[in-house]
């Protein structure tokens, strides 16, 4: 059984490119076959994120279009066994994805026996976000504890009922999931950031965690290593709670409540 | 993570990250008064390059000198350390790409 999962938001910048880099890596990590495919076509990113920038040669629309193989296309992780992309292409033409098309590679890659695939899509509500989301079977919706990111996710959370596949056969609905990226426990403390429970009271959907703001998230796209492979941060923990609840399993929230620390720890902590 | 090691972190991940981008960024960055097809002959070698998985993608440029008078079209391919010829499946002209020093 395949699983096509879209990351979405509406708003840019809020961190679905990160998400869809990590949510791969800790899912391949559990030795299921994963692909991530990045749909910002002109804007591509995911290859860096992922440290596969140099080995990029075709991209989906080559592949949509019918001048590469998809198997050319799809560049394999050296490090992570179970790890594919499929990078965007940097063409300005907007019109590059079709649904026909997209419906041919998502097939191809279910009988290449693909677990999950992953569609990082682009920012806004427009066509090339809809076609990242149209043939979803779930849906993580990355928002970030901020007025325009929250009301950007709940048009996204309207498109994602009406405008996609599922919605159109009448189909189960996507199923939907929150992630709230760029949390800051001591902000919420003080009362200058949106909380968990804000944002659930809004938005109403199913919470799969939040991943604290964390410098290790720069350090890891200067490497073009997802940070969940940098064990020992909070971020990476928080992204591999997250892989597990997505996966079906039980974790206990994290990084929600401020920490109380010692001098010492704030210090060398 | 203590704070030294995040010093020293920090700066060893940028310069990589500034490696990476150099890269990256003259591979597809179109070069001022060159010819326009250089983009399309570059992602054409690469390809036929790749057929044979001798070496980092990253590690081919392509590009015009203008010196003299006349034009030079240079090819540069950095063979990778742990390069493995690998005859292609179906036939493909031979390429012939002197590294450059
Ligand atoms: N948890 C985090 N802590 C700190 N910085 C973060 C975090 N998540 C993402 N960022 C930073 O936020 C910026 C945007 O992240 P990212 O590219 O993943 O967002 P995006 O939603 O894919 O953007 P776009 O809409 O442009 O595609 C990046 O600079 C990234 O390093
Ligand atoms: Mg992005």
């Amino acid at each position: 059984m395949s699983k096509i999962v879209v990351v979405t938001s509406g708003k840019g910048g809020v961190g679905k490119t990160t998400t869809s880099a990590n949510i791969a890596t800790g899912i391949a990590l559990t030795g299921k076959k994963t692909i991530a495919i990045d749909f910002d076509v002109g804007l591509r990113n995911l290859d860096l994120i992922m440290g596969v920038e140099r080995r990029v040669i075709y991209d989906l629309v080559n592949v949509i279009k019918g001048e590469a193989k998809l198997q050319q296309a799809i560049i394999r992780d050296k490090h992570i066994e179970n790890l594919y992309m499929l990078p965007a292409s940097q063409t300005r033409d907007k019109d590059a994805l079709d649904p026909e098309g997209i419906a041919r590679v998502l097939e191809d890659l279910k009988q290449m026996g693909f677990e999950y695939i992953i569609c990082d899509s682009p920012a806004g509500i427009e066509k090339g976000a809809q076609m990242a989301m149209y043939f979803a079977d779930e849906a993580i919706v990355v928002t970030n504890p901020e007025v325009s990111s929250v009301r950007d996710s709940d048009r996204v959370l309207g498109l994602l009922a009406a405008k996609t596949s599922r919605a159109e056969q009448g189909g189960d609905p996507i199923k939907t999931h929150l992630l709230l990226t760029r949390y800051s426990p001591a902000q919420v403390a003080r009362g200058e950031m949106l909380s968990v429970g804000d944002v659930l009271e809004i938005l109403g959907i199913p919470f799969l965690g939040v991943i604290p703001e964390s410098k290790a998230v720069l350090q890891a796209s200067n490497k073009g290593a997802p940070v969940i492979l940098d064990e020992l941060t909070e971020v990476a923990q928080a992204y591999r709670d997250v892989v597990y609840r997505f996966l079906g399993e039980e974790r206990p929230h994290r990084f929600i409540e401020q920490e109380k620390r010692g001098f010492l720890k704030r210090i060398f902590g | 993570m203590g704070f030294l090691d995040y010093f020293k972190r920090s700066s060893q991940s940028a310069a990589v990250a500034k490696d990476r981008l150099q890269i990256i960024v003259a591979r597809e960055r179109t070069v001022k008064g060159a010819p326009d097809y250089l983009p399309q002959l570059q992602q054409e070698l690469l390809q036929v390059i790749a057929k044979y998985e001798l070496i980092d993608l990253g590690q081919v440029t392509v590009n015009v000198d203008k010196s003299g008078g006349c034009e030079v079209l240079e090819l540069n391919v950095v063979l990778s350390a742990n390069a493995k010829p690998k005859p292609p499946a179906d036939p493909v002209a031979p390429v012939v790409a002197p590294a450059s020093p």
